[in-house]
């Protein structure tokens, strides 16, 4: 397929362009396979717009006379407006549009046509090999052992083909507590905490049915994580009520009978559509000015944004203290394990690990933890807040995630190695990408499309020092230290650097932030010079009583 | 003194406490933990004391103070309980103003040291600052002697044409007296914000002399013919008065006026509404949503908002449209002084410096007499006249320092510290209702003033992030007022919860980094002389250089404070890089693994910065 064949009016003069908290601002507007391009034709260029169509969640157009108005509302929420002269001009554009941010095949999204600008010198696809994950495991136990048992996908089509499962299972074992698990998504694991030896597994629910099926060797799977005489814990995060009527779908939950030395722990973390509708609420709350503060609390009250916030927080921080306070193994799962799942694991390795607040850290967790584990991406972040279809596979799941990461990142300032900066870009990524990182649902899915082969990552691209600059905390101080975030309302805050930052001015916190940075740097460089005058005055010193 | 106390935490839900030792001294409580951490509660700060059923392990004492801090004691023994209960409430209510603490306490300044404290906010001077008099507005003698109106000042700005009987009529026409004077004077726009109360007007009734003062006023103006009055209250309010005598300026007997009414509720809705506040953010185990519809019912945003939305509207009047502004409420002395400060303080950088903020406080609300000890309930006195109504004008200036982080001077410790001190009666700045209440105590001589002794701790409310070039003097501040601007202000409600708060305070952080950098550029200069001395010129010139590359000084250098005395109360100020997280005790998610495994250490870090009294 050419593009051009969708490409009708390429381009169109005159258009007006509208963005919150900017003059309106007149120039041409202009068509290709992947963007959309504005510019001002200004001499200075100032007023230019490159946006990818993959980023735009709806359009609507509108007319008055002939001239006619598109309003495009993209997935990292901002909402823009062109006002574009000429009615056949106008509809053209908008077709066009709606079909270039549509299209079906993976492999006609801009990744795949990218040729970037800079030079990589370190290729991301390769940054975060499970290998060496496991060779830093190895250095403090040996009770593991990598397993190629899916190397062809074949026992879990969602996982990865290496996974990391204890030495005493081999991969016959795993073959048949894989068909015991939805999915074929086996306890593997996901974090050994090295201070007392405890680890954290993540799998999908066990198939028990309403017969109460066992697998022996799921049993010894999963015991075989526990210290002799130690307990562990299942967080199912589902309610017990849920997991009750899983069992009759041919799912359900480790039976106590069959695993006496595990506590199992309900916990209620949402997902789906009722995720995707909160986000929606969310947003058309956010972006309603004229709210009166009465109607503007409860709109937010009712999008049960933060009341899920709120939830998987505690979710995880129940998990990370069954791991540190209880020294106690826990495993995690909800239904297919890919969700919430997946959040849990990931925060509590936030919370636990010094290692996942660093930039290297945090792009590996997200690698293991959602990329590799399965997280299937291309499905949630299809469409964002502004979507009118009603697919039922979009959600802001890792959303959710990254805002959980910004609530502690708020709470411990100084203890992450990146910025609020990074969270944001990594939203964006994942909803609208020039890079191959986030698309397919699974590592199956991004090996059939040979995207390490035929797209960038996106960590080839943020990994360079010109960009890593950019995400930096200037007052990151490394803090080996567990840290407990407060989950209490009082403390939880609305992401407004997600959810308010197209509706308000933003230019005053954005100088007060460039302050305090300049406040650490200028501290940074009145240290040095003290240094550099104490030692210049020392040498002096020496010199004199040489003299002398 | 009692022994075996246990101090609850307010908000666990496994009753984990701190045994200790309770003192009674004649101001204050103290309760000393078993780690020798000692929790000061000034009896003046106590706003009720309840004595809960006996349960088990003793009997439960509730401390409530108007600071926000609630402390849950469980005493051993019922007898000591209900003494120690009935002493608090003895000490907590004070008959007469000589007993406040403020007579009693003693920083050990010298009487020449109490006068010059005292000294330092010189309204006369404030009034020169803003241009008066001048060749329209003349200082009164009209009220030398509290004759004409007692809540007011002696000293009071009129319109130059505003002859004494056209004032003697006016007051009369005014509820309490309070005539139309003024506030607030904007010099480049020659328009003023002055203020009054209700008019005595009933259904139909009229005073020529006050139509007469509004006139003057509105003359005085020579940039614009009309003027506003802004009456603060809803419609309604206003209407009802009516039915008493009183009521609101009837547009057709006042030649050129705007009326607007801006619906800022009374005393009695602000302070329900505080209690509801109170009551949800102190529910244990709180849900998100019971949270958010705990606010919304509060009403306490929608009220900030409300007020806030009343300055900008006065601020625009003025620096827009160059129209003077007449501001009154009921009696003048709540709403009025909430909507003239914040309006001022919109309209004029100098309130957003320190000592600009003193002046404000000063003029706005303690010499036009909002009544401070009855809002305050300084005395045992009617709890009808308690409202939070100056806690709301302290959150509206917190708001718009989150909105503007470099235009004020000041940071949030310094507002919380105010409102400690409003309520403290340690200082006589806030004793009684009006300056001739205060007079007639003779506060100047039996008390100090607070600002001397804010001044002399500057450092620690001083905003690193201020800019002064960020509003060049009389530029307009213009806050998004949108909802979602609004915040639970977290640090004044649970200013004592620090389970709640960040564990590491990036506001700490810079506040002691840019005072580092001060120090460091102290040092810089003392080794650059020592290396001049002992090595010629030629090489601090390669210095000098280097200097000029390096980074400008972000904040600029302030003289050194100049009352250095005892210190005073500190705000919560901790080491910047405290972990108080490795406690998850302290967050609540821990019910369901603690029936797992009983064996849990019992360690709870309750407060952090509990040591904050020192008298």
């Amino acid at each position: 397929m050419e593009f051009a064949e969708l490409i009708k009016t390429p381009r169109a003069d005159n258009v007006v362009l509208h963005c919150p908290f900017h003059l309106a601002v007149e120039g041409t507007l202009c068509l290709t396979g992947h963007h959309l391009i504005f510019s001002s034709r200004r001499q200075d260029n100032a007023e230019e717009l490159w946006l990818l169509h993959s980023n735009i969640d709806s359009i609507d157009k509108r007319f008055v006379g002939s001239l006619g108005t598109i309003v495009i509302k993209c997935k990292d929420l901002r909402i823009i407006q062109l006002d574009i002269p000429g009615m056949e001009e106008c509809l053209n554009i908008a077709s066009s549009i709606e079909a270039l941010s549509t299209l079906d095949s993976v492999t006609l999204m801009y990744p795949f046509f990218y040729r970037p600008m800079f030079e990589v010198l370190e290729d991301g696809w390769s940054s975060f090999l499970l290998e060496q994950e496991f060779e830093l495991l190895s250095s403090v136990t040996n009770e593991w052992r990598l397993s190629c048992v899916n190397k062809d996908f074949s026992v879990c089509p969602s996982y990865p083909p290496v996974v990391i499962v204890p030495k005493s299972i081999d991969d016959e074992a795993l073959r048949k507590v894989a068909l015991f698990r939805h999915g074929g998504r086996f306890p593997m694991l996901s974090y050994y905490h090295k201070k007392n030896g405890m680890v954290m597994m993540r799998s999908s629910q066990p198939l028990t049915g309403t017969n109460g099926r066992r697998c022996k060797e799921d049993e010894k799977l999963v015991n075989a994580t526990l210290r002799s005489g130690r307990r562990g814990f299942v967080i199912d995060t589902r309610p017990l009520n849920v997991a009750q009527q899983a069992r009759a779908k041919g799912g359900g939950f480790e039976q106590e009978v069959h695993y006496p030395q595990w506590r199992r722990i309900h916990k209620y973390i949402e997902r789906f559509n009722i995720l995707q509708e909160s986000f929606i609420k969310l947003v058309e709350a956010c972006n309603d000015q004229s709210h009166n503060m009465d109607r503007w609390l409860s709109k937010l009250e009712a999008s049960n944004w933060l009341t899920h916030i709120k939830e998987l927080l505690t979710t995880a921080c129940l998990a990370a203290q069954c791991i540190d306070r209880e020294s106690a193994s826990v495993l995690v799962h909800g239904s297919e394990g890919t969700d919430s799942t997946l959040q849990v694991t990931s925060l509590a390795q936030i919370i636990l690990d010094p290692r996942c607040r660093t930039i290297r850290g945090f792009e590996a967790l997200i690698v293991r933890e959602w990329l590799q584990a399965g997280h299937p991406f291309q499905q949630r972040c299809a469409q964002s807040a502004y979507s009118n279809s009603k697919q039922k596979w979009e959600a802001p799941v890792f959303l959710l995630f990254l805002e959980c990461v910004w609530q502690i990142h708020r709470q411990f300032p100084c203890s992450f190695e990146f910025n609020e900066q990074f969270l944001i870009m990594l939203f964006e990524h994942a909803y609208a990408s020039q890079f191959g990182t986030f698309l397919g649902n699974n590592e199956n899915e991004r090996a059939k499309l040979k995207l390490p082969q035929k797209t960038m990552s996106l960590w080839s691209w943020v990994n360079r020092p010109e960009e890593l600059s950019r995400f930096q905390n200037p007052i990151y101080e490394a803090n080996s230290l567990v840290i407990w975030p407060s989950v209490a309302p009082q403390s939880l805050q609305l992401w407004e650097g997600v959810f308010l930052r197209w509706n308000r001015p933003s230019k005053f916190l954005e100088e007060a932030e460039k302050e305090r940075i300049n406040i650490i740097k200028y501290n940074k460089e009145l240290q040095a010079r003290v240094n550099a005058l104490r030692r210049r005055l020392a040498e002096l010193e020496v010199n004199d009583a040489v003299q002398e | 003194q009692v022994e075996q106390v246990k101090l609850l935490d307010r908000f666990s839900t496994s009753n984990k406490s701190l045994t200790g030792t309770l003192y009674l001294t004649a101001t204050h409580l103290l309760f000393i933990d078993s780690s020798q951490r000692e929790t000061w509660i000034l009896h003046h700060h106590i706003a009720a004391v309840e004595k809960l059923p006996l349960t088990t392990s003793g009997c439960p004492l509730v401390i409530q103070c108007k600071n926000f801090r609630i402390v849950h004691f469980v005493v051993p023994r019922e007898r000591d309980c209900h003494d120690i209960y009935n002493s608090l409430l003895q000490l907590s209510r004070t008959a007469k103003y000589e007993e406040l603490y403020a007579f009693s306490y003693n920083p050990k300044q010298n009487e020449s040291e109490q006068v010059k404290g005292w000294q330092l906010i010189d309204l006369a001077e404030e009034y020169k600052r803003m241009g008066v008099p001048n060749d329209y507005w003349q200082l009164s003698d009209a009220n030398r002697d509290y004759k004409i109106c007692e809540t007011y000042p002696r000293e009071l700005y009129v319109p130059r044409t505003a002859s004494k009987p056209i004032i003697v009529g006016s007051s009369k026409f005014r509820s309490k007296g309070r005539f139309p004077v003024l506030s607030y004077y904007h010099k480049n726009k020659e328009a003023a914000i002055c203020r009054c109360s209700q008019p005595l007007s009933g259904f139909s009734a009229r005073c020529l002399e006050d139509e007469h003062m509004l006139q003057a006023i509105s003359k005085a103006n020579p940039s614009n013919r009309y003027m506003y009055v802004m009456d603060t209250r809803p419609k309604l309010n206003a209407m009802a008065n009516r039915a008493a005598g009183k009521g609101y300026e009837n547009e057709d007997n006042y030649s050129n006026i705007r009326f607007q009414f801006v619906g800022i509720e009374n005393i009695h809705v602000m302070r329900s509404s505080l209690q509801k506040l109170l009551e949800v953010s102190g529910t244990r185990g709180l849900s998100v949503n019971d949270f958010l519809s705990g606010l919304e019912n509060s009403g306490w945003l929608r009220h900030i908002k409300a007020v806030l939305d009343a300055a900008v509207f006065l601020a625009k009047a003025i620096a827009v449209e160059s129209a003077s502004v007449l501001v009154h409420c009921s009696d003048g002395w709540d709403r009025t002084s909430q909507v003239c400060s914040l309006g001022a303080l919109l309209l004029d950088s100098y309130y957003r410096t320190i000592k600009g903020f003193m002046v404000l406080i000063e003029k706005d609300w303690i010499s036009f007499g909002h009544k401070f000890s009855d809002r305050c309930c300084q005395l045992d006195g009617d709890p009808k006249e308690i409202s939070p109504v100056f806690t709301q004008f302290l959150e509206s200036v917190w708001n718009l320092t989150e909105q503007f982080p470099q235009a004020f001077e000041y940071n949030e410790a310094f507002l919380l510290q105010i409102h400690e001190h409003v309520h403290s009666c340690q200082f006589g700045n806030f004793l009684g209702n009006c300056q001739k209440e205060r007079e007639d105590l003779k506060l100047k001589e039996k008390t100090y003033s607070l600002w001397p002794f804010l001044l002399a701790e500057q450092k620690k409310y001083q905003n690193p992030l201020y800019n002064p070039d960020f509003s060049p003097e009389l530029t307009l501040l213009e806050p998004n007022t949108v909802s979602f601007n609004f915040k639970f202000w977290r640090n004044m409600y649970h200013q004592f919860d620090r389970s709640m708060h960040p564990r590491q305070s990036m506001f700490n952080l810079i506040m002691n980094t840019s005072e580092q950098n001060k120090q460091l550029e102290e040092d810089i200069k003392e080794l650059e002389a020592k290396i001049k001395q002992k090595n010629g010129q030629s090489d601090v010139v390669l210095e000098k250089e280097q200097e000029q590359t390096a980074h400008p000084a972000p904040v600029a250098l302030k003289s050194p404070p100049c009352f250095q005395k005892e210190q005073p109360p500190m705000p919560v100020n901790d080491a910047v890089r405290t972990i108080e997280g490795s406690n998850t005790a302290d967050n609540r998610y821990s019910e369901l693994v603690s029936e797992f495994s009983k064996a849990e250490p019992a360690v709870v870090s309750l407060e952090y910065g509990v040591a904050r009294m020192t008298c």
